[in-house]
């Protein structure tokens, strides 16, 4: 006989697998909701205009042309920064470190730095580059600013990235007469790219989305223009000029865009800022989707 | 023979250089924290050679851009405060509750569709997230609740613990997953049910992980800035009243960035003291989550 005790629990149990369902697609509910909130406001305010507009005073002639220039720059910066150094520490602590104190602190100050609020790299930006450095509020400044943020990012993925590489594959390629930088280049790298990959596109597609560290920069939300083209064809010879002046502009990005915009009383322009989330968004959860495809492709078994 | 030592020396030289490159990345998150602290204190510094360190913690007004100024960092720090426990009220049982269900009843093809959904909610920009609770939310709340100021702590901490759900749940799903199955194992022989084995079994012994868990989404709670600045107000009042607009200590740095505030005066060094006051805070939580979790990972190793 099952005393009352025991039917309680029989019971709890069947429930719990319910409640539990619920509560896992409460988050997911959510999601749902923010999406369609999204949706409904800005979808009508989309197009090929809005794409191609600058900012404007007035609403229904504003778009995000600056914004998501902008948001090409800084990204572009972002990733020629972060990715060589945070591949190169990754490589460096997981490979080469010994066990010592300064190694022990290296990776303590690692674990650190990817807890610290998005919006102290701001102020380092606006301490270090925009006020020791005379970057002004440039693409330079910004894109350094979240290098610095996504760096922890990209070295942790990285060191999980090498860690999965069996050991049997370095010693082989050692017992064959590699160098220690050999077996890396030629056997670790190449076997851990796909895992290194997922964790930078994963970092990038935060920092596509930060807004608190560039505003810390002063990064104007009016920005009629867009940073000089790196590349301009002409007639004469030699026909194509490479400038790096765009780097030192001025810039805006999506997310302090529609920032700008939710800010006003307008509504007009809440329907913008609807709009420029849809973009945002988009391009996120697309780089998400790619990140998780490619974790899903890598599960190797070795 | 001469040629083969030669090309053997090149090579070593190489090789020592490419170690030393690489330790020089890695000396760069040294150089990073380094230069945190730095700009931090010495800006600080002379924030309190105006203001004392007493008025800065004791003093209940917060008043730095009017002409009557105030230093006091109770108000803000009592938004933070506010935000964050509403955050917190949200995303533990519901984080706490996916975790359970994810490690010990989901199927494993669940797990492996529900988690990265949930990861989702990590990656939306936090833009999105104030516009949504700024939009959706408060006017939402605002037929239940007829009081509700256009901007207030509620909705933004609300928001806020949406945001978090999947640090709580990710990372306790991963230390409840560690737990060794001969626990489990143990418990079913003995007659338990799965209930039972989950909140008596495998959650104790992984609540030193999933402490780590919560910890760390507090920490992310309190340095979170766009949901605040842009739905809970900018408001410094010293209280906990969730209805009413508030001001935590992140909405107020974006407050000052966004102004026109001259280099070098005391309005602009606020930033800095509140950059300190953030970093420690976080600092101190992000420090007892790592050795928590260390402490957890060497338990089961």
């Amino acid at each position: 006989m099952f005393t009352t005790k025991q039917k309680r629990v029989k019971y709890l149990d069947k429930y719990f697998s319910f409640i539990g369902f619920v509560f896992t697609s409460l988050g997911l509910i959510v999601l749902g909701a923010l999406i369609f909130d999204v949706c409904s406001d800005g979808l009508n305010r989309l197009s090929w205009d809005f794409l191609t507009n600058f900012p404007s005073r007035k609403p229904e002639k504003a778009g995000i042309f600056s914004a998501w220039v902008g948001t090409v720059w800084i990204m572009t910066s972002t990733a020629i920064i972060s990715i060589p150094l945070g591949i190169g520490s990754g490589i460096y602590l997981e490979e080469y470190a010994k066990k010592n104190r300064l190694n022990n602190f290296i990776e303590i100050n690692i674990a650190n730095l990817a807890g610290v609020p998005s919006i102290i790299y701001g102020i380092l930006g606006l301490g270090l580059f925009v006020r020791a450095m005379h970057l002004e509020r440039s693409v330079l400044a910004g894109g350094l600013t979240l290098a610095l943020l996504i760096l922890p990012i990209v070295i942790l993925s990285t060191r999980e990235a090498i860690k999965a590489v069996p050991s049997s594959i370095r010693e082989a390629s050692l017992a064959l007469g590699a160098t220690k930088w050999q077996t890396i280049r030629f056997q670790v790298l190449p076997a851990a790219v796909g895992n290194i990959l997922t964790g930078i596109i994963l970092a990038l597609s935060r920092a596509i989305g930060e807004t608190a560290p560039l505003l810390m920069l002063g990064a104007l939300t009016y920005i009629p223009f867009l940073p000089k083209n790196p590349v301009t064809f002409s007639k004469q010879f030699p026909f194509m000029n490479i400038s790096f002046q765009g780097f030192l502009d001025y810039f805006t990005v999506l997310p302090i865009q529609i920032f700008n915009w939710v800010s006003r009383p307008q509504k007009g322009f809440i329907d913008c800022a609807a709009a420029g989330i849809i973009v945002l968004l988009v391009i996120t959860l697309l780089m998400n989707a790619i990140a998780i495809y490619f974790r899903y492709k890598n599960q190797k078994e070795w | 023979m001469f040629n083969e030592i030669k090309r053997k020396k090149i090579l070593k030289f190489k090789e020592m250089m490419i170690e030393r490159l690489l330790f020089l990345c890695s000396l760069l998150s040294v150089f990073t924290t380094g230069a945190i602290i730095f700009i931090l204190f010495s800006e600080s510094i002379g924030f309190f050679q105006i203001v004392s360190i007493k008025e800065f913690l004791t003093d209940t007004q917060w008043t730095p851009l009017f002409t009557k100024k105030h230093f006091g960092i109770l108000p803000l720090f009592c938004g933070t405060l506010l935000t964050t426990l509403i955050a917190t009220l949200v995303a533990v049982p519901i984080g706490l509750i996916s975790a359970i269900y994810l490690s010990e009843y989901a199927s494993k093809k669940m797990r492996s569709i529900i988690k990265p959904l949930l990861e989702i909610l990590a990656a939306v920009p936090t833009v999105v997230y104030g516009y949504f609770a700024l939009m959706f939310v408060t006017p939402l709340l605002k037929k239940v609740i007829p009081d509700l100021a256009g901007f207030n702590g509620l909705s933004a901490g609300i928001v806020m613990g949406i945001m978090i759900i999947p640090l709580v749940s990710s990372l306790s799903e991963d230390a409840m997953h560690s737990v060794p199955n001969g626990l489990r194992e143990a418990a079913y022989a003995l007659g338990s049910r799965k209930i039972q084995v989950a909140f008596k079994i495998v959650f104790p012994a992984a609540l030193s992980g999933i402490t780590a868990a919560i910890i760390l989404a507090v920490s992310r709670a309190i340095g979170e800035t766009m949901i605040v600045a842009i739905a809970a107000g900018q408001q410094p009042t010293l209280t906990l009243n969730p209805l009413v607009p508030v001001e935590t200590i992140t909405a107020f740095i974006v407050q000052v960035s966004l102004g026109d505030t001259p280099h070098g005066t005391i309005e602009y060094k606020t930033i800095f003291v509140c950059g300190l006051t953030l970093f420690i805070l976080t600092f101190f939580l992000n420090a007892i989550s790592y050795k928590l979790k260390h402490h957890f990972q060497n338990v089961y190793d």
